[in-house]
Order: C-alpha cells, then structure tokens, then sequence
C-alpha cells in the first residue's frame, strides 16, 4: 500500500515540479504547483506527519496559491518571454541542475547511512501528531516559535506597505494629505511614492507591458492625466 | 517504503527548481520555482525525521511553511509595486535598486 502510494505521488510530483519550471503560461504553472503541493502532502502523509500534511494543504493550497492567482491575474500573466538573449543560458542551467541533481545522488548513495536503505525507525501512532508537534513548539523550540510569529508580523506589514496604493500618487489624482505626511521626508512612503517624488522611472515606458495598460502611467481605467512622474509634495 | 526513495524525490524535485529559478525571467515564477525548492526541503527533512524517529524535523519543517508564506507575502507585494510603477515585471530588466 505504502509503495502503491509512493508511486502514485512521487512521479506526479516530479512530473508537476517540471511543469511548473516548463509551462509558459503563468497560471497553468501556479495550477501544476497546485498539484505539486497535494502530492507532496501525500508523501507527508506516507512519511507520518500527519499534522504537516494538513498544514501544508491549507497553508499553501489554500491561502499562498490564492495569492499567486489573484496577483497573477492582477499583473496580466504575459506569457513568460522564451528565447532572446538568455537562450544559451538556458541549456548551462539545465547542466547546472543535472549537476545539482548528480550531486544530490552521489551525496545520497555515499553517504553511509545505512538507515537509508530501510523502513526509517519504528514510530508510534501518534508520531507526528499535533499534541506531540505543539507540546514540542513550547518547550524545547519556545524561541523559534515566537521568531517565526514576530517574523510573520514583519512580512505582514511589509506586505501592506510595499502593495498599498494612497490615493494622490498617480498624476490626475486627487491627494489626501495626512498630518503625519508633513513630517516624513522626500522618498519615504510606498514604492510609487518614494520613486516618483525623486526619480521617475527611466525607461519604463517601452518594457514589455500587457496591452491593458498605457505607458504613461495609469491603468486603462486609472488615472486621467498623460504625463508620467510622481507629483512633488 | 525505503527512506532513500523520499530522498530521491526531493533532490530531484530541489534541482528541477533550482533550474527554474535560473531560467525563468518573471519574478512571480521564480517565486514559484523557490516554493518547489523550499517544499523539496521539507521533503528532506521529514524523511530524516522519520529516519530517526524523531520529531524536530517536523519542527523545521513547520518553520520553513512560516518562512516561505513571510516570503511569499513580501515578494508579491515587491512584484504588485513594481507592476504599479510600471516598471518591467522582468528579473533581466531589474538592474538597479534605486529604480
């Protein structure tokens, strides 16, 4: 049962991790990642961690790949350019992950760990249970479990702050000035605000941009004005 | 199951997303490829973990879930700012720190 199991998930997620890194299409990748991550739950599941396999469904299938279709549905999904001046580079980095890949091999059947060979250690039912994960997250790994909380409020705010849009930013926008604006420094702020108020973005305009958008600033359906650059404070 | 067969996938699947993230030019791509590394590891590591009968693996493994969703939210923000500043969503093009 165990071996059917493995071999219905391992190719399937060897298969789909190809995918992801082969399909020029953006959100058939993020779909193959999708099915990558179920199968790899799957492995957990055949390695008794039970509570990692739950975990690793809703965290990424559930919330992390929904970020990854909105965002890329926001940002249009062009196709991922092929060809052009990488190509070359592209056959050293196939050698360079066969290397990897080799690497990876020799290192495994080198290794001397007889273990490897075998079924792992006898382990109870309840191995890898979450009484047994949590009880271990405060006491022995109280620090890195708090890091990982302090570390997961960091990106959080990073987040809003790097994504967030003030209205007054783009040309033809009317600005909300708060009181604390008034003391924050020239290029300070979100990234829009930063750059434009200082240094608007040189050669951007001709990048490859989906056809939704002019470039001169603004979404098709944003701002009013043509002219591009920040407004000054 | 052999502990070794585990190991075999994750390496694979580590160098398959190595290679995507060397070649592919969207940054939300590369994210994706840098979640199949990440996954790959923690493959890794809960084959060790069952090796050993051992539950700190599962400990690691929990925190590089945390690690990778603090990535995930900071690096699409990154690529929603840079869409909004019309800068090219292309790693080739992103040269320069002060844009």
């Amino acid at each position: 049962m165990n071996e059917a199991l493995f071999f219905f998930a391992g190719p399937i997620a060897v298969l789909t991790a190809l995918g992801v890194v082969v399909l020029r299409n953006p959100f058939y990748a993020v779909l193959s990642l999708v099915v990558h991550l179920l199968s790899l739950s799957l492995l957990f599941l055949l390695l008794y961690a039970p509570f990692l396999a739950v975990i690793q469904v809703m965290v990424y299938v559930g919330a992390v790949m929904v970020l990854y279709v909105f965002v890329n549905a926001y940002v249009g999904g062009a196709d991922d350019a092929g060809g052009g001046p990488g190509r070359p580079l592209r056959w050293l980095a196939g050698l360079i992950s066969i290397g990897v890949a080799a690497t990876f091999g020799i290192a495994l059947l080198g290794s001397g760990l007889t273990a490897i060979d075998s079924d792992g250690a006898e382990v109870g039912a309840d191995f890898g249970s979450p009484g047994q994960i949590g009880e271990l997250l405060l006491t022995k790994f109280l620090l890195p479990f708090e890091l990982a909380s302090f570390l997961l409020l960091v990106a959080a705010v990073g987040a809003v702050v790097l994504a967030r849009r003030r209205g007054g930013t783009l040309p033809g926008e009317t600005r909300m000035i708060a009181a604390l604006d008034l003391l924050a420094p020239t290029g300070t702020g979100s990234m829009r605000e930063g750059i434009g108020a200082i240094n608007p973005v040189p050669g951007a305009v001709n990048t490859k941009l989906p056809s939704g958008t002019r470039p001169d600033g603004g979404t098709a359906s944003g701002g009013t004005a043509s002219r591009d650059g920040g407004e000054d404070r | 199951m052999d502990i070794g067969w585990y190991l075999a996938v994750s390496a694979i699947v580590f160098a398959i997303g190595a290679a995507g993230v060397i070649t592919r030019r969207n940054p939300l791509l590369v994210l994706l490829c840098l979640e199949l590394m990440l996954g790959a590891s923690s493959l890794a590591l809960l084959a060790f973990a069952k090796m050993h009968g051992n539950l700190d693996g599962h400990v690691f493994a929990l925190v590089v879930i945390v690690v990778a969703a603090a990535e995930v939210a900071v690096g699409l923000g990154i690529v929603v700012a840079l869409y909004r500043n019309k800068v090219a969503v292309d790693v080739d093009e992103l040269r320069e720190l002060h844009g």
